[in-house]
């Protein structure tokens, strides 16, 4: 039960953490200007050579690879449940570090997926 | 595409744990990660299942350049029930009224998360450059 909470901690950690630092360097990148070869191969040329980029890959290997590890551990219908808590630290990051506009009920659902994730949690390894 | 899209993810996961139910539970030291790590890059079911997630993420990219993330989203939260269900059905798992509970609280409130404004900063759009007059 703790080796699972352990290791659910570090694959959102890794997860999350993986997608900030893709979305923050996806929007240094930009959007495309066309949807043309020549435009498309400029766009992922550029997200190439982004720092940010190159610090998410490896993050979001490690958040695969330790999601295969809790599979190994504990029934798909308590892993995937409670992989939901990436909406939870997501909303943090997004409201602290890239400081987007996070609404009252947004936060309630927050708290929902709190409580659900430690009820799934707390069933154990059954 | 939105049902193609459940089906893929459901898939996907589904192929990685039953992949991971021939591979067995991996040990947390050197040579055990290093023995997960060569027998899941060997375990056919454990690509099956990475090609049903890259379908995925084709559907959804997909779906959400058709349709509104608010109209794409609710399939993603009633994924985990349907992925709980699964379980019960495909793989015998035992799952009791608290964990139920869980989940049901866990579909409303990624519900509620996703009903937010799809885009609170602004973004800077790539400019392509301008031909070179001869």
């Amino acid at each position: 039960m703790i080796r699972i909470g352990l290791m659910l901690v570090f694959f959102i950690c890794c997860s999350t953490g993986g997608e900030i630092a893709m979305t923050h360097g996806m929007k240094q990148v930009g959007e495309p200007g066309s949807f043309r070869v020549k435009a498309l191969l400029r766009f992922a040329w550029t997200a190439m050579r982004n720092g940010w980029v190159w610090f998410a890959i490896p993050l979001l290997a490690a958040s695969f690879y330790s999601l295969l590890i809790l599979l190994s551990w504990a029934p798909l219908s308590v892993v995937i449940p409670a992989s939901a808590f990436n909406y939870v630290v997501g909303t943090f990051g997004a409201k602290y570090l890239l400081k987007e506009q996070v609404s009252v009920k947004r936060w309630m659902g927050v708290v929902m997926v709190c409580i659900g994730v430690t009820l799934v949690l707390l069933t154990g390894q059954g | 595409m939105v049902l193609l899209m459940v089906v893929c993810a459901n898939l996907g996961d589904l192929m990685l744990k039953r992949g991971m139910l021939q591979i067995g539970a991996v040990q947390i030291s050197g040579p055990g990660i290093w023995h997960a790590l060569l027998a899941t890059i060997q375990n056919g079911t454990i690509w099956l299942g990475i090609l049903f997630l890259i379908g995925f993420t084709f559907c959804y990219m997909t779906a959400v350049s058709w349709a509104d993330y608010s109209y794409v989203m609710p399939a993603g939260a009633f994924g985990y029930a349907v992925q709980t269900m699964l379980a019960v059905v495909i793989l015998h798992e035992s799952v009791n009224a608290q964990r139920w509970v869980g989940v049901v609280l866990i579909v409303a409130g990624v519900l509620l998360v996703g009903q937010t404004h799809p885009s609170t900063t602004e973004t800077k759009v790539l400019e392509e450059p301008e031909a070179v007059s001869p």
